[in-house]
């Protein structure tokens, strides 16, 4: 497959590696901030392949992992509805909310659906004139234009039975939240290529102006990252501090455009709880009020919905890439993908899921972590 | 590992642990709940040593001769996609669990769950391509059972066969008979019958030209022990993909298995659907394919033999069986590096992240 | 986060209003909104996430960049065969 398959090329990808052993003087820490990102990470090993110095932590980059709990408890509140269809993105099924998930209200009975496009729960609000149709719209800035083109054209066709559970999340905000804890011990960034596509990269200069950090907007593909990574380490061994982007095929400067319209048109800003992280100003999407009538969490009055999640959980130093998955007690025995205690588990992009399926054998091996 | 606290982590993490006293979808993916189902479950109940070997097919002594006992039940969903319906798999897949034993199969019963309302029609659709799949596997259907639920208790038609076939007295094929140094062979491309199913399948269907891979594999079998005695184990990849056979024989030989990405076939059409849709190809069902652990010596002329025969054409050695990380499956990237494949929990979802 | 995978266009039409198209991803084909990607025409890639283009890859840029990658896999190919040969 063309933009894809050269991107997976071993002599290169060693070539990069090589030149990257040869420009590291010293320890790096860096941090890749889409579950997507870490998911190649893993899945081809290219921590393996990496100088001994090069340390990759894994940032918050997965909306299922950072969906908060009381957006889960909505969902399957409102799911289990006998006159509803809740349409969903299939990350969403397994992610444990206070008491059940989406998978286990399905097997009691409730109309839960995976879908890979929006334009699908559309189809079938059109359909079934007959069920209350819910779209559960997460994601962060690459698949909010999508939901928002799901809404718009809800309103124009005047799609009455069609409405949305919206609980976007944006990454500068949980970026300079990341930063700003005194904890922070990342010093370069993977940038996340795909929410760049949409949404340009301005708003990383702002990031890089006052924390003084590189930046490189990096794709998904091995030798994307595998180049990201070279930037910052260049970068960071010449003591620079800018934005770059290495995703030039599909990244530029000012994003898409049109998307970013729609997306205006659509939601507005608001502050939103990230699950383990907690409440970050200005971090996320909801629906604006002219489209108030499309907006699930007023029709189904969930509104007042809220969960108690406790102070402390490794998930959280998890997410904010302070602790490895393999630091928590659970990890592996109390903790696994059929049993998850925390999102970072359920997710196939989450650092635990991730650890759990693609390296624990060398983990096991070496006896270190 | 870190030595386990104390301290209760349920304190620690924002989520109790879902307790799981109903069936979940999940419990029929064969995964790691389908294994947890089956010992917790299920095996309490009927301990024997024949159904411990938990292999694809039982066989049992039966007045000096030795008979090869399968059943399967198929539930799939559309009933009729390209390449096949419930009917050729219900067929074939029954047929080819008796191959994975060695065995000629011979004979099969028929069970059918009708739904109230299923037009007479579908059910005429499918016992035609019963009749054409068994004619074409040699089989006869002589025995069966029909019954009829309300509407509303079942997805149209459910299809459960069961099938009977001799073994020679010179095979001994079983899960747990892989030794360290033996080659891993693969009959064919991977995925093609689930990546089918899936682009039928209502929120996620695309265009394509595959079609489900259902076939019959017992002359290939056949030739393939004409052409060697050093075959450990045979198994058909079905639900789970290579991935649950492979994890079942791993542990079951108490042996590693290294596996190469490069030398895995599959057609541009699955690697295109699995790309857009987050799914790894090795967990995705297979229904015409199979998996044999060969000695090593034997590899070359076993897949000579595979391929001359139709079913076989694509077949390709795709790993080892090693002494390292017994009962684990590895894969060795195409970039070098060396991952695990982990058996899945549950099903396999389509992913946006 | 987030997977958009590239495809190429291989048709366009307006459909109620929405220009959508269908794009083939190796082997298979999907109906896909092209609104956001208003300069796209068929035979271009485009970059698809959940069914909507998010981006046109530019041939150019990738190009010449993919060239950079190319030029330190064969530096380093040459160098340990270099080794190799000392």
């Amino acid at each position: 497959m063309k933009y894809l398959d050269e991107y997976r090329d071993e002599k290169i990808a060693r070539g990069i590696v090589a030149e990257l052993t040869r420009r590291a003087t010293r320890p790096w820490v860096l941090m890749e901030i889409c579950g997507g990102q870490t998911h190649t990470l893993m899945r081809y090993g290219i921590d393996e392949m990496l100088p001994a110095g090069i340390e990759l932590v894994h940032g918050p980059g997965c909306p299922v992992c950072v969906t908060s709990l009381e957006m889960i408890d909505k969902a399957t509140e409102i799911a289990s509805r006998p006159d509803v269809t809740l349409i969903s993105y299939g990350d969403m099924l397994r992610v444990p909310g206070s008491h059940t998930d989406l998978l286990h209200v399905k097997a009691r009975g409730g109309d839960v659906r995976v879908v890979y496009s929006p334009t699908e729960g559309l189809k079938f609000a059109r359909a079934n004139p007959g069920r209350k149709v819910v779209f559960f719209a997460v994601g962060f800035e690459t698949t909010a234009p999508a939901n928002a083109m799901a809404v718009w054209q809800a309103k124009r066709e005047g799609l009455r039975n069609f409405s949305m559970l919206a609980c976007h999340v944006l990454v500068p905000p949980a970026i300079r939240a990341l930063l700003s804890s005194p904890r922070n011990r990342v010093q370069g960034f993977i940038g996340p290529g795909h929410v760049c596509t949409v949404m340009g990269y301005r708003e990383y200069e702002d990031l890089v102006r006052e924390f003084h950090l590189p930046i490189v907007v990096g794709g998904f593909e091995p030798l994307d990252l595998l180049e990201a990574i070279l930037m910052l380490v260049t970068q960071l061994e010449e003591r620079r501090a800018v934005v770059e982007n290495q995703y030039v095929r599909s990244v530029t400067y000012e994003g898409n455009l049109p998307a970013q319209k729609v997306l205006a048109e659509v939601f507005e800003v608001c502050d939103r709880k990230w699950r383990g992280i907690g409440g970050i100003p200005e971090s996320g999407l909801s629906l604006r009020e002219e489209y108030a009538e499309f907006d699930a969490d007023r029709i189904f009055g969930t509104e007042g919905v809220t969960a108690d999640e406790p102070a402390e959980c490794i998930s959280a130093e998890v997410l904010q890439g302070l602790k490895k998955p393999t630091d928590c007690s659970a990890f592996g025995t109390r903790c696994t993908p059929e049993n998850p205690l925390g999102a970072p588990m359920v997710s196939s992009e989450g650092a635990c899921a991730a650890y759990y399926q693609y390296r624990r054998h060398a983990i096991a091996a070496t006896g270190t972590h | 590992m870190p030595p386990e606290t104390k301290l209760d982590v349920a304190l620690n993490c924002p989520v109790p642990i879902a307790a799981r006293e109903s069936i979940l979808l999940g419990h029929g993916s064969g995964g790691r709940m389908s294994g947890d189902l089956l010992r917790n479950v299920l095996l309490p109940a009927l301990q024997n040593p024949v159904l411990e070997r938990l292999d694809d097919q039982a066989i049992v002594d039966v007045g000096g001769s030795r008979i090869a006992f399968t059943t399967d039940s198929f539930v799939v969903k559309p009933l009729f996609f390209p390449g096949g319906d419930i009917g050729t798999l219900a067929v074939n897949g029954t047929v080819n669990d008796l191959a994975m034993g060695g065995a000629e199969p011979l004979f099969l019963s028929l069970a059918l769950i009708l739904e109230e309302g299923l037009p007479l029609d579908t059910l005429r659709r499918v016992m035609e391509s019963i009749r054409v799949a068994a004619a074409l596997a040699g089989v006869v259907v002589v025995t069966g059972d029909t019954k009829v639920v309300e509407k509303g208790s079942g997805d149209g038609l459910f299809v459960n066969t069961s099938g009977i076939g001799l073994v020679s007295s010179e095979v001994q094929l079983s899960a747990d008979q892989a030794r360290p140094g033996d080659r891993v062979l693969l009959s064919g491309t991977i995925g093609d019958h689930g990546i089918t199913i899936l682009s039928q399948r209502e929120g996620l269907e695309f265009e394509s030209a595959i079609a489900s891979d259902t076939a019959a594999l017992h002359t290939l079998v056949a030739d393939m022990l004409r052409a060697s005695c050093e075959i450990r184990c045979l198994r058909d990849p079905t639900r789970g993909g290579l991935s649950s056979s492979l994890n079942e024989i791993a542990a079951r030989s108490r042996v590693g298995i290294e596996l190469k990405e490069d030398a895995i076939p599959i057609r541009e059409e699955v690697q295109g659907a699995c790309e857009i849709l987050g799914l790894d190809p090795l967990y995705v069902a297979n229904e015409g394919k199979l998996l044999a652990i060969v000695g090593p010596t034997a590899a070359e002329r076993i897949l000579e033999a595979m391929h001359q025969h139709p079913l076989g054409r694509n077949a390709r050695m795709i790993g080892t069986v090693t002494d390292s990380h017994p009962t684990m499956v590895t894969l060795r990237t195409r970039l070098g590096t060396s991952r695990i494949v982990d058996l899945l929990s549950g099903d396999q979802l389509p992913r946006i992240c | 986060m987030c997977l958009a995978i590239p495809g190429k266009v291989v048709s366009s039409e307006i459909h109620n209003g929405i220009r959508v198209g269908r794009v083939q991803f190796g082997g298979i084909t999907r109906e896909t909104c092209l609104d956001f990607v208003p300069e796209a025409s068929v035979g271009d890639y485009v970059i698809v996430h959940v069914g909507f283009a998010i981006s046109l890859v530019d041939r150019e840029e990738a190009e010449r960049s993919y060239e950079l990658l190319e030029s330190m896999g064969l530096l380093n190919g040459e160098l340990a065969s270099d080794l190799e040969d000392s």
